[in-house]
């Protein structure tokens, strides 16, 4: 591995981190199982589009594990794991489709984020009754994935200025 | 940094979820009864309109608190770690829910003659 990319993904890695602590101690209004802001995107966004698909991906499972065995539990990370490994096919399919900007793909990852997560759930519970949040978890997708799709293709427009940053 | 592209997905994506959003809405129906699953199995179903308090509770100290009063149903109380559950409006109508992840267990209205089969099976 690249001495760059040792440094890209412990500086990276770390973000996330810092990030879903963040979310963590933000209270969020609506009491609807999955609903994220999805803080912890932004980084992942910014990997995929700097640095790639599979770094994004590693990057993604790397933190789900450290921040689940530090603020959460086993049974949260189950959650962390659906919604993160399909929000990050759906992002890399929609990157690698080309017809998207950063926000486009973040709101796509935000609202399959969010569906993972209830399907999980769903799976858990083993009942259907939760299809019915779907609607609100894809309306919350698309307000948190625009936010964070604007603000990471700002990141990652002026990252790429630096030469460290180019790929 | 915006494209067009984005802003068709995110139109498409907030019609398509609106209407799903209003057509819950309209169709929704007063419920008749509560029916209580602890992990994908009926627990038990009791009537909306009579007022009861059930307690669920596990050999690990895991507890739920479902109440039945004038017709609407909470979770008044739960030892769970995100409280959704508690912090969860009342239901009444037809398919709405309450479920407590943690714990595996789900409050869900069901209306009047779909679930008269299940007020014989029990």
């Amino acid at each position: 591995m690249k001495t760059r990319n040792v440094a890209m993904y412990g500086m990276l890695i770390a973000l996330a981190f810092i990030l879903s602590y963040i979310e963590s101690i933000i209270p969020i209004p609506v009491p609807i199982p999955g609903i994220k802001i999805g803080l912890a995107n932004l980084v992942v966004v910014t990997a995929l589009f700097l640095m790639g698909p599979k770094q994004a991906f590693v990057m993604s499972m790397i933190r789900i594990v450290l921040v689940g065995f530090t603020f959460g539990n086993l049974s949260t990370m189950i959650f962390s794991f659906g919604g993160g490994l399909l929000s990050w096919l759906i992002m890399t399919i929609a990157k690698r489709w080309n017809k998207f900007s950063v926000t486009g793909v973040s709101i796509l990852g935000a609202i399959s984020h969010n569906a993972g997560q209830i399907l999980i759930a769903m799976w858990v519970v083993n009942s259907g009754v939760l299809i019915y949040y779907l609607p609100f978890l894809i309306i919350s997708g698309l307000v948190t994935g625009a936010v964070i799709g604007i603000a990471g293709g700002l990141i990652i427009n002026n990252l790429k200025k630096i030469e460290l940053f180019r790929p | 940094m915006i494209k067009k592209n984005d802003l068709i997905l995110a139109g498409t994506v907030l019609i398509v979820a609106l209407a799903a959003v209003l057509l819950i809405t309209f169709t929704k129906k007063e419920g008749a009864e509560v029916v209580v699953t602890v992990d994908g199995e009926v627990y038990k179903t009791m009537p909306l309109d009579k007022d009861a308090t059930l307690t669920l509770g596990d050999k690990q100290g895991n507890y739920n608190v479902v109440e039945v009063k004038g017709g609407e149903v909470t979770m008044t109380e739960a030892n769970c770690r995100d409280q959704i559950c508690v912090n969860h409006k009342a239901i009444h109508y037809n398919h709405e829910s309450i479920v407590c992840l943690p714990h595996k267990v789900t409050v869900e209205i069901r209306g009047g003659e779909e679930g008269d089969i299940d007020i014989m099976a029990n």
